[in-house]
């Protein structure tokens, strides 16, 4: 006779002192872990659930500011450093770890209009109302030291939009026409017009450093090639779009942020449709960057939200509101992929995480390996009714709920008339406009 | 030794000159097929060393294929149109994953560290002819301790159940007598009697809390033996099992009522009239939580709570069902009866698979973890092995006990079988009954209180809903087609097109008079039912083939029967 039988010995399974971590055996055999999708759906909602406890996307304010911020800008090359503009001419410099203003002056008469940090972060641009651009110096002048600018440029026109070159030291303008300037010099190099009479914004690609894209109040938006003497080409759309913004990973792809309460991606090489229509404000949008990732980009609107969208995505992800919060005039999204600012018209910068549940600080080893694994089953079974209800759920002042109700209700109304005139019309006259289509209007090369 | 070895790696080299010309070769031979070169120099350069020895074992480790086969959830996902490209990369980065998922369970399962147990008798001997102290003497001494009687005959004949972690063991005699022990250790935890006949005892989630089924009522009691709840809403209860992934106790009872408790938060889910009359047949499976009852008239019938009506009726027997079991993996079901017979059913198609007769007809009948059989006929307990895969013929165990076997139950993770029976209850060894190595996660027999304390918590939060109970526990993760094609018939409606129809084909304009109405319909029927035709080619090809098979068949069948007939003469 042979014969075995289990014997386990408690000693390969028991831990031997009380300081030791407990032993924990493992067998993967499926017969042992009934119930896996049950489970795992469970898990899934239960990550949900607490996905929305924990959303507290705000995080502080930032108040100095004796008027509306008009601009902010990012430092190129230090996180934790803003600028903002106000609209009565005034620019702050922050310390966002501190959470405090290290620096005040006065750089124009009137609004700022536009600023921007030099590449290599050592000075920044600043164009106002008064006509004029001024550069400056990014570290505070010393004792007794009056605070002036290290160049100014006094323009002919108004200067609405200001951007800076990536790597060379040229810098673009927006007014009546686009201007591209040398730091070196008083007058512009290259000026650009296509019957147009006045630019709200210029961007140029971080990657082809060389073009340009603007957009114009004839509700076009018009590339150009700084190294040509004529515009590229320019998309005329059904309204004024105000501000751009160029996907950084995919410097193809541009977004625009429209007078229609859309935002528009657009692929700059095919421009007679946008690739994708953003829907989610429920009035003007104001301003639009996109994360350093290039996979998300946030929105600030009229409507007093900020919302979120994935660049692929027709709707918002997620929309932050506060009580207190106007108008919602420029916003930025930090190089760190974690913050968003905001600046509005009640003369505060609000800071915002960008995930609204995430924590911040340190992970340990297991949290942060707990965090990745309810963000896969999140994942998963994100499609399932209820989990998606959810995690879709927000709170939306009254009268932002009411609004998108009427909107809705409009769309409608509009959708039943155009199928009711299809029914009743001979076949193939009324053709179906996608709604990518119905926003552009031409596009003229 | 040593020569041989110097002779194999001679041989080694010699193979290794031999790839190497062959390298050379093929390299001479690229030199007119450029693309193909990358490749196979990349190919020839993985086994090669600079010191020109070669690795004995290239490659990744081999995985038995068996062990691969073990962890497989799912076949292969079948490719989409080459059009959806987002969808191909995730699918084919899905499978990926999964894939390696596979392989890195089934290479760690090589590493358990125990093995099954197993009783081997020698040569023209029976193994059911060993006694069970024969077995408990050959053994080690703490495995030898597993062999057990207790005589209590006063209070019996007793019923049991074994805690989910195989450690602690509880007992209800039918006159009362209630107790619980940690059986390893010997040390009993309570005893207590109620004072009233007792149906059914059974453990809830851990071994802090169990379930009393008594006369009129059922009870909660704690392990120290106080009584937490007298549930009223329970009455008559026969017998009871509990769902521990729901946290779902579910009682039969006399009055016909299939009724299922939920422990976390002590609230009726479920009470279902099944008007079938006295339920005291009934066992559950593991693998979708759907509960079995047998029938006096021959019938087992599958219940869920979200269901007033049976999920599956099957007739079993002739005569009564006396006893369900249902294996670990939920695919047999093997059932007893009046008629004297064992079944054993496949449970996913409802089919018969074996059929065996027992003299004496089998009373109780339970399964281990790794798919023993014990049928108890009267005063004797029998242990059958393989019984869906081969025709079994000789118990493989078999022991007698003092009094009339009244529970069977074996213990999990342990190579015992418990036996309540007139006279006590008895622990009987079965070698390779229990799963060899468990989970630490899921059920750990050599856990500490703080350790079960925090695998409660993480149980309750993950514990699954009644509504999920169903007949296949993975329609959850599956496509749900149906709502999918409401809801695209919806939208439809709502927008008066469909959105994801295909463009209809339009042939580009092409100069030079190409362009004619006739070269246009020429075009248009290149592409014509593009869909359907990978498809209509199929089964042309299985009809093909069919049609070929039958001639080749009645070729065969007129060949043997190649003699005529006298009714040949009539044919023409």
């Amino acid at each position: 006779m042979k014969v075995k039988i289990l014997a386990r010995n408690p000693d390969d399974y028991v831990r031997e002192t009380k300081f030791d971590i407990q032993r924990v055996p493992r067998n993967y055999d499926p017969t042992l872990h009934p119930f896996e999708v049950s489970r795992e759906y469970t898990r899934a909602l239960n990550a949900t659930k607490l996905e929305r406890v924990f959303a507290k996307p705000f995080l502080a304010s930032l108040d100095g500011h004796r008027d509306g911020v008009n601009c902010m800008a990012k430092h190129t090359k230090s996180l934790s450093t803003l600028l903002s503009g106000s609209c009565d001419g005034e620019v702050k410099v922050w310390d966002l770890t501190k959470r405090e203003c290290v620096r005040t002056l006065q750089a124009h008469e009137g609004f700022v209009r536009g600023m921007v940090v030099r590449y290599c972060g050592t000075s920044f641009f600043t164009a106002g109302d008064d006509k004029t651009i001024k550069q400056w110096k990014m570290e505070a002048p010393g004792y007794g030291e009056e605070e002036e600018p290290l160049n100014t440029i006094l323009g002919k026109t108004v200067f609405t939009g200001l951007d800076h070159h990536q790597k060379d030291g040229v810098f673009a303008t927006c007014g009546q026409q686009v201007d591209i300037w040398d730091e070196q010099r008083s007058s512009p190099i290259r000026s650009f017009t296509w019957g147009v009479d006045s630019f709200s914004s210029v961007r140029f690609n971080p990657v082809e450093t060389e073009l340009l894209a603007s957009c114009a109040s004839d509700r076009s938006i018009v590339l150009y090639d700084m190294r040509e003497a004529a515009p590229l080409k320019k998309v005329i759309m059904t309204m004024r779009s105000n501000t751009l913004c160029w996907n950084p990973m995919e410097a193809y792809y541009f977004t625009c942020s429209n007078e229609d309460y859309n935002l528009y991606t657009y692929d700059m090489r095919i421009l007679d449709r946008p690739v994708t229509v953003h829907m989610d404000h429920v009035s003007a949008v104001l301003d639009v960057d996109y994360s350093p990732t290039g996979k998300e980009f946030v929105s600030a609107s009229f409507d007093k939200t900020i919302r979120i969208f994935p660049k692929a995505g027709g709707h918002s992800r997620e929309v932050y509101h506060t009580k207190r919060m106007q108008h919602v005039i420029c916003i930025k999204w930090s190089a760190d992929n974690k913050y968003i600012l905001s600046g509005s018209d009640e003369m505060n910068i609000r800071l915002w995480k960008a995930n609204a549940a995430e924590k911040l600080g340190v992970l340990a080893p297991r949290e942060r390996q707990a965090a990745n694994y309810s963000q896969k089953l999140k994942e998963k079974f994100q499609h399932h009714p209820q989990i998606r209800r959810i995690a879709h759920h927000r709170h939306l002042p009254k009268s932002i709920y009411h609004q998108t109700k009427e909107l809705r209700t409009m769309k409608e109304a509009r959708r039943r008339k155009e199928r009711n005139v299809r029914k009743h019309s001979k076949p193939g006259t009324v053709p179906v406009v996608s709604e990518r289509e119905k926003h552009v209007v031409t596009v003229v090369k | 030794q040593e020569p041989r070895e110097e002779e194999k790696d001679g041989n080694k080299v010699g193979k290794d000159e031999g790839r190497t010309e062959s390298a050379l070769q093929q390299e001479q031979h690229t030199k007119l097929k450029p693309r193909k070169r990358k490749q196979e120099e990349a190919g020839s350069d993985g086994k090669e060393f600079i010191s020109g020895k070669s690795d004995p074992f290239p490659g990744p480790a081999p995985i038995p294929e068996d062990r691969v086969q073990k962890f497989k959830r799912k076949e292969k996902t079948k490719m989409p149109r080459p059009k959806h490209r987002k969808l191909r990369d995730m699918i084919v980065r899905s499978d990926e994953a999964s894939e390696m998922a596979q392989k890195q369970a089934a290479r760690l399962d090589l590493l358990l560290p125990e093995d099954a147990g197993f009783l081997e008798g020698d040569e023209d001997e029976d193994t059911c002819t060993i006694s069970q102290e024969d077995i408990a003497d050959a053994v080690d001494i703490t495995s030898g301790a597993k062999y057990f009687n207790l005589k209590l005959s006063q209070f019996g004949p007793y019923r049991l159940d074994y805690s989910k972690t195989g450690r602690h063991l509880l007992l209800g005699g039918r006159r009362g007598h209630v107790a619980c022990i940690d059986w390893q250790s010997k040390q009993l935890m309570c005893e207590i009697n109620v004072m009233e006949s007792v149906n059914d005892v059974k453990w809830l989630h851990s071994e802090t809390m169990y379930a009393v089924a008594q006369k009129k009522w059922l009870h909660i009691y704690d392990s120290n033996g106080i009584e937490l709840h007298c549930i009223r809403k329970f009455n008559d209860v026969l017998r009871m099992q509990f769902l521990p992934y729901h946290f779902l106790l579910a009682t039969a009872s006399a009055t016909s009522f299939l009724q299922y408790l939920d422990v976390s938060v002590g609230k009726e889910v479920a009470a279902i009239c099944t008007k079938t009359g006295r339920l005291d047949v009934m066992c559950q499976n593991p693998h979708n939580a759907i509960i079995h009852l047998g029938h006096p008239n021959g019938t087992v019938t599958l219940w869920s709570p979200n269901q007033k009506e049976a999920l599956v009726k099957m007739l079993c027997h002739q005569g009564g069902v006396r006893s369900v079991a249902v294996d670990k993996t939920g695919t047999y079901m093997v059932t007893s009866g009046m008629d004297k017979k064992v079944k054993v059913y496949d449970i996913r198609t409802f089919k018969p698979l074996k059929s065996y007769f027992l003299p004496a007809g089998a009373s109780c009948l339970s399964l281990s973890h790794r798919g023993l059989l014990s049928a108890a006929t009267g005063d004797i307990v029998q242990v059958y092995k393989d019984v869906w895969s081969t025709p079994v013929t000789k118990p493989y165990m078999a022991h007698r006990v003092r009094g009339t076997v009244w529970g069977l139950h074996y213990c999990p993770f342990e190579d015992v079988l418990g036996v309540g029976h007139g006279d006590g209850f008895t622990s009987m060894l079965v070698p390779g009954a229990g799963e060899p190595n468990f989970d630490a996660l899921d059920a750990n027999p050599y856990r500490s209180a703080k350790q079960r304390q925090e695998w409660e918590v993480k149980a309750l939060l993950e514990k699954i809903q009644p509504e999920l109970i169903s007949l296949n526990p993975n329609e959850l993760g599956q496509v749900d087609h149906t709502t999918f094609q409401q809801r695209h018939q919806d939208r439809v409606q709502a927008l008066g097109f469909d959105p994801l129809a295909k463009d209809r084909f339009t042939p580009k304009y092409k100069k030079k008079g190409r362009s004619s109405a006739g070269n246009i319909e020429r075009r248009k029927k290149q592409v014509a039912h593009e869909d359907q035709r990978d498809i209509i080619r199929q089964t042309v090809e299985d009809k093909m083939k069919m049609e070929k098979e039958r001639q080749e068949k009645e070729k065969k069948k007129a060949e043997l029967s190649g003699q005529k007939s006298a009714l040949d003469r009539f044919k023409k």
